[in-house]
Formats: C-alpha cells, sequence, structure tokens
C-alpha cells in the first residue's frame, strides 16, 4: 500500500536546515575504520534495539553499505529515524569506549544514517516471512513508533499487522512531533512507506476511543496492541490560557512540520524546559521570532531537557528566565497577549512566590510545555488491564497487559520515553505475541 | 656529561663512499633526474641512488597500485616502471652537474645493461667517469627487465650474478654493491654469489613480485593497462618485516656479509634504526617519499639523532648490527621462560577484545567473570563469547531520561571502565603467546610479566641432548 505524504517544501528546508549534515561517502569509511569493533560492545548493550553497531559498522568499512542496513534493521526497523533522533549522548555514543580512550567517541549516529539513507535511496524493503504464523492477525492502535515496530516485526514473522491511526498521516510523534532539523516528516514518511511494503496495513482517520470501537477490533484481530502514546498536551492552568494566542508545544510543532504555520514574529514565551519545550521554543525562533523567553519555574540545574538541547537552545538564541512562574494571561487592547509571571523561590521543598516581583511580558504567542497529560479516555474502558499514573501496566519484557488479549509499549506505557525506547518495547511484544500465538495454535 | 651531538655521518661505506648521513634515495622515481636529486640533497638525504641508468626503456601507463588499510593509503605499494626512460648521456651529464654542485653527498649509479662484459665495463667507465661515487647492480628489478634477460633474471641465478660482478670489478675504481631480489627462495644464495664475484657491498631488499589487488567491478587487477596487468614490484612498509628478515640472514652468515645499505618499507627513522641494529651501514628510501615528499628526511636525521643521544650512542657505528646476535635458530631458545599477561584495571577501557582473540585465537585464558565482592572458593565461570553475547542482546536496555537515570548510568565504581568488561587472565593457563597485548588498543595496558619458574633454561637443543624430543 501507499501512505499519504506531504510535499516537499524548500522554506521549510531552508529554515530548519539539518543539525548534522550526513557523512559523505569516504569520510564514513575513515570513521568506521576508527571503531575499534569491541567484544560485546556496549554501544548495542546501551542502545534499547540492542543494534549490532560494531557489526554495521564494520560493514561500511567493508563497502557492504546493503549489508550494513540490514543489520541496523534486523534489530531497529526506523533505523534511519532513530539515527536522526536518538539522544546518543546518553546512549551508544555515551557507551563508547573511546571516552576512556582520551578519544572523541565514534559517531555511530551518523555513520548509521550514512547506511540507512543508502539503503532507503535503494528503494529495497526488508524480507518478510510468509510461513511462521499463518492467519495470525494484530491490530495496532496508535501510528507512532512502538506500533510500527510491533507491526513490521509481526509481519517479517509472517503475521498480518494492520496500523490503526486517528490522524491523517502515520508515524505519530515521528511525522508530527520531532524537531525538523533532525528529523523531516518527509523522512518519517519515506520509511514507513518501506514498513507499508512490508506488508502492513494501515488504516488512517480511525479513532479507537469507546468500547465498541475496541470491541469491533477485537472481533477482527486475536491480538491488539496499544502504541497510543500519551494524550494531549497539560495546560498549564492559569486564568485566561484558551484565549486566542496560546497553542502547546506538540501542536506549534506538528503545524510548521505539515506546512500550517510558516511564519511567527515578535515575542513567543514558551513555559517549561523539558526537550519539547526547547524544539518548541528552537523552531519558533527559526520561524522568525525575534524574542523567545523560556520561562520555567525551577533553575538551570534541575531542568529536563538533556544538555545538549539546552546548549543548542542557547546557540539558537533562545533566552531562559528561570525560578519564574506564570500566573494568568489575557490580551491588551491590540490583541497582544499579557502574561503576568512572579518569581519563585524554594522553602522548605515547596515553591513560594517571592513578595513583588510579578512583572508582566508582552507577548505574541504563549506555548506551555510542560508534558503531555496522561491517557484516559480509552484506556479506563480497557478490560482486565491495570492502570497506574495513567499508563498502561504491561510487562517490560513482553509488553503483555493483564488481558491476554492485549499488549502494550511506548509512551503509554513508559511515561514518554524515546523513539528507540518504543522500538524496542514494540518488537518486543511482537515476539510475545508470536510466542503467546504459537502455543494458542499448537 | 657535555651534550655531545651525535654523529650521522657514514664514512667509507663498502670501502669508499662517504655521506653526511646513512639516508639514501633508493633507485626509482625520486631520483630520476639531477634537479630531483639536487632538490632532495637540499632537504637533508645524505645521498641518491640515480634511477637505473641503461638503453632507454618505453614504459606503460597506468604503472603503480597500492594497498591501502583501514583507511590508511599505501600500506603496501607497487609498481611497473622500468628503468630510466631518458638517454644514458643525459643521466651521466646531469650526474656530473650534481657532484660538481654537493661534493659530499654521496651519487651512486644504478646500472643494468645487457648481459655482456662489453656493455658493463662501457656503462661503468662512463658513470665513474661522470663522478659517481658506486655503483650499483641492479640484479632485481622483477617486471618486464627480466623478461629481456636482465634485472632479477640475473639476480636469481647465482652464477649470472657471480660472473656480471666479476666483469664489473674488472673496470671499477669505485665501490661495487650488487642490489639483490627477494624473488628467490634463500637470497643468501646470491649475496654469496655477488661476494665471490667481488662486491664490495650489498643493496637489499629489491621489490617483491606482487598483484596488489583486483578490480571488483572491472575484475581487472591494478595497474590497468589498457584492461590488462602485469606482476610488478611490491614496497612500502608492509614490506619492511621481509626485508629485515633478509637483511639479518644476509648480515648472520660469513660467506654473504658485506657492507650493506639496508632497503624495504623505510619511512620514519625508527625503521632506519631498526635495519642499522640488523648491520645495514646505510639505508635506502623510496615509498615514504613517493608518498610525502623529500621533507621526511629532515625528522628522519632529527629522531634518529635524538634516539642515539638517548641511548649515548656517538656514531651509527655504534649500533650498527647490535641486534643480530639476538636473532637465533628456534633450537637455541629457552623453553622454561614463562611470562604471562597482566592487564592494568586502571587503564582498561573494556573493549574486549583480548578476551575475544584469547577464546577465538589463542588458549580461551580471558574470562569476564569479575565479580564486586569477596569471592567464597574457586571462580572458574567460563561463560562463552557467545552466551555473553547473547546475555547482553536479550537484556532490557532503556534509554536514561531524567537526571538521576543519567548520573546513575554514568556511574563506574573503583575503575574507570565498569568492572565487569574488564577481563581477568587465568595465569595459569596463560601460555604467554602475547595475542591480547598486541590486540589491546591501549598502550601498556596489558604487559606480559616474567614469572618466576624453579627450573633451569633449557633450550629444544639442549632437551634432545637428554633424549626428550617432546
Amino acid at each position: 500500500m501507499s501512505t499519504a505524504t506531504l510535499p516537499d517544501d524548500s522554506e521549510l528546508r531552508a529554515r530548519f536546515s539539518e543539525l548534522k549534515p550526513p557523512l559523505g561517502g569516504q569520510a564514513a569509511v575513515i570513521e568506521a575504520n576508527r571503531c575499534l569493533n569491541c567484544f560485546d560492545a556496549p554501544c548495542t548493550a546501551a542502545c534499547p534495539t540492542h543494534i549490532d553497531v560494531p557489526g554495521f559498522i564494520k560493514r561500511i568499512a567493508t563497502g557492504n553499505l546493503r549489508g550494513s542496513a540490514q543489520r541496523i534493521l534486523d534489530a531497529n526497523i526506523l533505523g534511519a529515524s532513530c539515527s536522526r533522533v536518538c539522544p546518543v549522548d546518553v546512549l551508544c555514543e555515551g557507551a563508547c569506549v573511546m571516552h576512556r580512550y582520551n578519544r572523541e567517541p565514534i559517531q555511530i549516529a551518523l555513520l548509521q544514517r550514512h547506511a540507512m539513507d543508502a539503503y532507503h535511496e535503494s528503494g529495497e524493503t526488508p524480507t518478510v516471512k510468509n510461513v511462521a504464523a499463518p492467519g495470525l492477525r494484530v491490530a495496532c492502535i496508535g501510528g507512532g513508533p512502538a506500533s510500527m515496530a510491533c507491526a513490521a516485526e509481526l509481519c517479517r514473522h509472517g503475521a498480518k499487522a494492520t496500523i490503526v491511526e486517528k490522524r491523517a498521516l502515520p508515524g505519530g510523534l515521528n511525522t508530527y512531533g520531532v524537531a525538523e532539523y533532525k528529523l523531516r516528516a518527509t523522512e518519517s514518511l519515506s520509511e514507513i512507506e518501506m514498513i507499508g511494503r512490508m506488508g502492513v496495513e494501515f488504516r488512517f482517520g480511525v479513532g479507537v476511543d469507546s468500547a465498541a470501537a475496541l470491541e469491533k477490533l477485537e472481533k477482527e484481530f486475536d491480538y491488539v496492541f496499544f502504541g497510543v502514546g500519551l494524550g494531549a498536551m497539560q495546560q498549564i492552568g492559569i486564568p485566561g490560557e484558551d484565549v486566542d494566542g496560546v497553542m502547546n508545544a506538540l501542536e506549534l510543532i506538528s503545524a510548521y512540520k505539515t506546512g500550517n504555520l510558516r511564519e511567527l514574529h515578535g515575542v513567543v514565551v514558551v513555559v517549561g524546559a523539558g526537550n519539547t519545550a526547547i524544539d518548541a521554543a528552537n523552531a519558533a525562533r527559526r520561524l522568525g521570532a525575534e524574542t523567545v523567553y523560556l520561562l520555567y519555574r525551577r533553575g538551570e540545574s534541575d531542568i529536563g531537557a538533556f544538555d545538549f538541547e539546552y546548549e543548542h537552545a542557547k546557540q539558537e538564541g533562545v533566552q531562559f528566565l528561570w525560578r519564574r512562574r506564570p500566573l494568568a494571561v489575557r490580551k491588551d487592547a491590540h490583541g497582544r497577549l499579557l502574561l503576568e509571571t512572579v518569581q519563585v523561590r524554594l522553602i522548605e521543598g515547596a515553591l513560594e512566590p517571592v513578595p513583588d516581583s510579578q512583572f508582566t511580558i508582552a507577548c505574541d504567542l504563549l506555548v506551555p510545555a510542560i508534558g503531555q497529560s496522561p491517557l484516559t479516555a480509552l484506556i479506563e474502558e480497557l478490560h482486565g488491564v491495570e492502570v497506574r499514573d495513567g499508563r498502561i501496566v504491561a510487562d517490560l519484557a513482553t509488553g503483555r497487559t493483564g488481558n491476554p488479549r492485549y499488549y502494550a509499549a511506548g509512551d503509554c506505557v513508559n511515561g514518554g520515553r524515546e523513539v528507540v525506547d518504543a522500538v524496542a518495547g514494540g518488537k518486543r511484544a511482537a515476539l510475545a505475541i508470536l510466542k503467546a500465538a504459537e502455543a494458542r495454535y499448537a | 656529561m657535555p651534550d655531545q651531538k651525535p654523529n650521522l655521518g657514514v664514512t667509507n661505506f663498502a670501502g669508499k663512499i662517504s655521506s653526511p648521513n646513512p639516508f639514501w634515495l633508493a633507485s626509482a622515481p625520486p631520483t630520476n633526474t639531477g634537479e630531483m636529486i639536487m632538490r632532495a640533497f637540499d632537504a637533508g638525504w645524505g645521498g641518491a641512488v640515480w634511477k637505473t641508468i641503461g638503453e632507454p626503456v618505453t614504459n606503460v601507463s597506468s604503472r603503480y597500485s597500492s594497498v591501502d588499510w583501514e583507511g590508511r593509503r599505501m600500506m603496501g605499494f607497487n609498481n611497473i616502471e622500468l628503468i630510466s626512460d631518458r638517454p644514458v648521456e643525459v643521466n651521466l651529464r646531469e650526474m656530473a652537474e650534481v657532484k660538481r654542485r654537493y661534493p659530499k653527498n654521496a651519487v651512486i649509479a644504478s646500472l643494468m645493461v645487457a648481459s655482456t662484459r662489453e656493455a658493463w665495463h662501457e656503462i661503468v667507465s662512463r658513470s665513474e667517469d661522470a663522478g659517481a661515487d658506486g655503483l650499483e647492480l641492479n640484479f632485481g628489478c622483477p617486471h618486464g627487465m627480466s623478461e629481456r634477460g636482465m634485472g632479477s633474471a640475473v639476480g636469481q641465478v647465482p652464477e649470472y650474478a657471480e660472473m656480471i660482478t666479476a666483469w664489473v670489478k674488472e673496470k671499477a675504481r669505485t665501490p661495487v654493491l650488487v642490489k639483490l631480489t627477494p624473488n628467490i627462495s634463500d637470497i643468501r644464495a646470491v649475496a654469496r654469489a655477488a661476494k665471490r664475484g667481488g662486491a664490495d657491498g650489498l643493496s637489499a631488499i629489491n621489490t617483491i613480485n606482487s598483484i596488489t589487488g583486483i578490480d571488483l567491478d572491472t575484475f581487472i587487477p591494478r595497474p590497468n593497462v589498457d584492461g590488462k596487468n602485469s606482476h610488478g614490484g611490491y614496497c612500502g612498509p608492509a614490506v619492511r618485516p621481509i626485508a629485515l628478515n633478509m637483511v639479518q640472514q644476509i648480515m648472520s652468515d660469513a660467506e654473504s656479509a658485506l657492507p650493506l645499505s639496508g632497503i624495504g618499507g623505510i619511512g620514519t627513522w625508527r625503521d632506519a634504526a631498526e635495519f642499522i641494529l640488523l648491520g645495514s651501514g646505510t639505508v635506502q628510501v623510496c615509498t615514504a617519499v613517493m608518498h610525502y615528499g623529500y621533507r621526511i628526511v629532515e625528522d628522519m636525521a632529527e629522531g634518529l639523532e635524538n634516539w642515539m643521544r638517548e641511548k649515548g650512542f656517538e656514531t651509527i657505528e655504534d649500533f650498527r648490527g647490535l641486534s643480530l646476535n639476538r636473532v637465533t635458530e628456534w633450537k637455541h631458545l629457552n623453553l622454561n621462560y614463562k611470562i604471562v599477561a597482566r592487564i592494568d584495571e586502571q587503564k582498561c577501557i573494556g573493549c574486549e577484545l583480548c578476551h575475544i582473540a584469547c577464546w577465538d585465537g589463542a588458549h580461551q585464558c580471558i574470562h569476564l567473570d569479575r565479580v564486586s565482592g569477596p569471592v567464597d572458593g574457586h571462580v572458574e565461570l567460563h561463560e562463552t563469547p557467545a552466551a555473553r553475547e547473547a546475555a547482553s542482546r536479550a537484556s532490557i536496555a532503556v534509554t536514561p531520561v531524567t537526571r538521576r537515570e543519567r548520573a546513575e548510568a554514568a556511574e563506574t565504581g573503583p575503575y574507570p571502565t565498569p568492572l565487569e568488561r574488564i577481563p581477568r587472565v587465568d595465569e595459569t593457563e596463560c601460555v604467554g603467546c602475547n595475542l591480547c597485548s598486541l590486540v589491546c588498543p591501549v598502550e601498556d595496558c596489558i604487559t606480559m610479566v616474567r614469572m618466576d619458574v624453579d627450573v633451569a633454561p633449557e633450550t629444544w637443543e639442549e632437551r634432545g641432548k637428554t633424549g626428550n624430543r617432546e
């Protein structure tokens, strides 16, 4: 099948030029040759999908680029997007023994991208088995990384997998939520096209948000996998938050990535200090906002964002307002937003306002970025599934929930981690489903 | 002690050849013309062996190919170029000019002519008239010229080599060096013949017959000459161990040993020092100059000088041949010498290359079974590499996203590397083969430590005399 696509947008490309340009062919070989080829390599162990890193790197060094990509895809079907979005500093590259050798770690992400880009350019499709589990049908709810990894793994083993997605395009946050200078929506979609060629079926615009809808799926499919991610972004909880001119971070990111938001001006205030807040603040700068403030109620050392993301935001010209809390937002006579804020300090574990420290920031856009809310609507309807703190309780190794026909992985289980964690979880769930099905039909 | 500058000078090599240092350019493209040689002397080269002079040839293109290794260029180099393609009189006229302008540098005429007494007498006279300090008889060129009965065609037949050397000696007033080909089962056979013929010195080795590689798209070996290839002569860093072995063979053989100009993969002062330690009086360089230019001689001279100063050597002769008596036949080695590998836990980076090398390439005595805390009794888990890898792949890893998770992930304990990644050597099983210390990427992390043994040294030859043939 062919999935929907987005047109190539040269203006978007120019505004969001790639953070890390790809390696040229010879540079890749030289870099690949730096790899020591560790045994039981710590990079592989650190990767949630356990990509055989020295294995794919040595294949680049010998000129076996196709074999290199296949090695990556064996472990991680989203090898191309992971090579762009993974926080490798705390994963494979962070684990590289070169750190203890007084050298730069191997540029694993760029090498992986080198192999994957060549593979996707060739238009090849990983081989799938047609025999292992004939007739096994699995519905994967949600079109994000967890579902794609689960569906692709099932297909590889000969099962039928159908992704049910409520939006118009597949990919979840990979398509709608990753900063464009890391992963272009078009790149995410071409990766998903490959998954489609493997035999994964897609149903778009289908929301599964009621017990009835779920029952229908249960009738059609043997197993249901939940890769539904988290809920909508949380509101800050201040008066006036629903006025025009307030747009949460994920809305902002998906709007510009799909061409629906092309330009910004004036002052933008982002509230929050996680990786998504940084992505939104950087995006605001690149879309033309002259001044971008990142407002955070705690200090610099408490931010949730990775260090390299924070450094990047500083380079993009984002300004930080520490220990300041929004109080209310309203519009002035000219339609501009007036955000009232107050300085806070930590007193006996609680953040208390500092007297006489209020000031009002006039801005053109207010972007709440204080995390996604837990899922509520659907999962409360699930029979036999335990839900704790808004997360589905599922076994880490198998993704199995309290209901033997329900499996789950990704953000809806782990509370919000990385793409690679979702891929790993989805893959483990697929293997567990296959094993369970084998036992059932044996 | 006054800081005496070591003297790199070479005096009366092979009887009469002197040069300001032992670094000579080998007979090859870098010594093609007088202009080139003068630039080389300006750069600091002590001598030059002129690109072989003889009846001018027609060359083909391309002429060179190389073996790259893990991203580095020209680990080995190969050529199918013949001798000088310029008339004899042009070469000799330029030689006279070079000698006039650079009287202190050694200029050696490399010669190759048809195998007649007259031809050799004539070229010897003309070269010496041009001012050559010595003659190098090219009995080594392995390609092209050998098909015409010259070069290695002479060098592979001891009788021919002896005969032509004798012809040259009838006429020569300057020292005669014979350049030996390695493309023969025992290089000493020709070295002995040259010595019997009256040679004053030897140059070794010439290039080694080679096919460097094949283009996997066209199936044509390199270098490609209009779709065909011919075997060439191999040189560069890759051939140095072969050259060192042959130099040692010659210099340890009383019937072969003569003043020797060492050749084969020399590109640094370290390489030069090794050839001199095995008895070479001068060294010749080509590939490294073709790669980087004449300028490499600066570090060769400085580096050798600094090393000599550090070791207390005042002249080249002070250390020439010092390693010769350290090479012996296997039967004279001490069977009771015991060493074992030791891993420095503070230096180990946890690559585990020693572990897999020992398991798959040696004696299965480096293990990954270190444990923290006290151990009760004997530990011998001996998990196989495959089991170890499978366990890693089956483990569940999660991206550390919170500050606390990230801090925990970065913790390693008392060593820079997590303890479970630092291999352990089972010293009772270790045979002291060296492999782990060779594959370890970290300098001085794995050292081979001598173990005290209660047994007296004993060689295989000695053991044989006691009737024990184990």
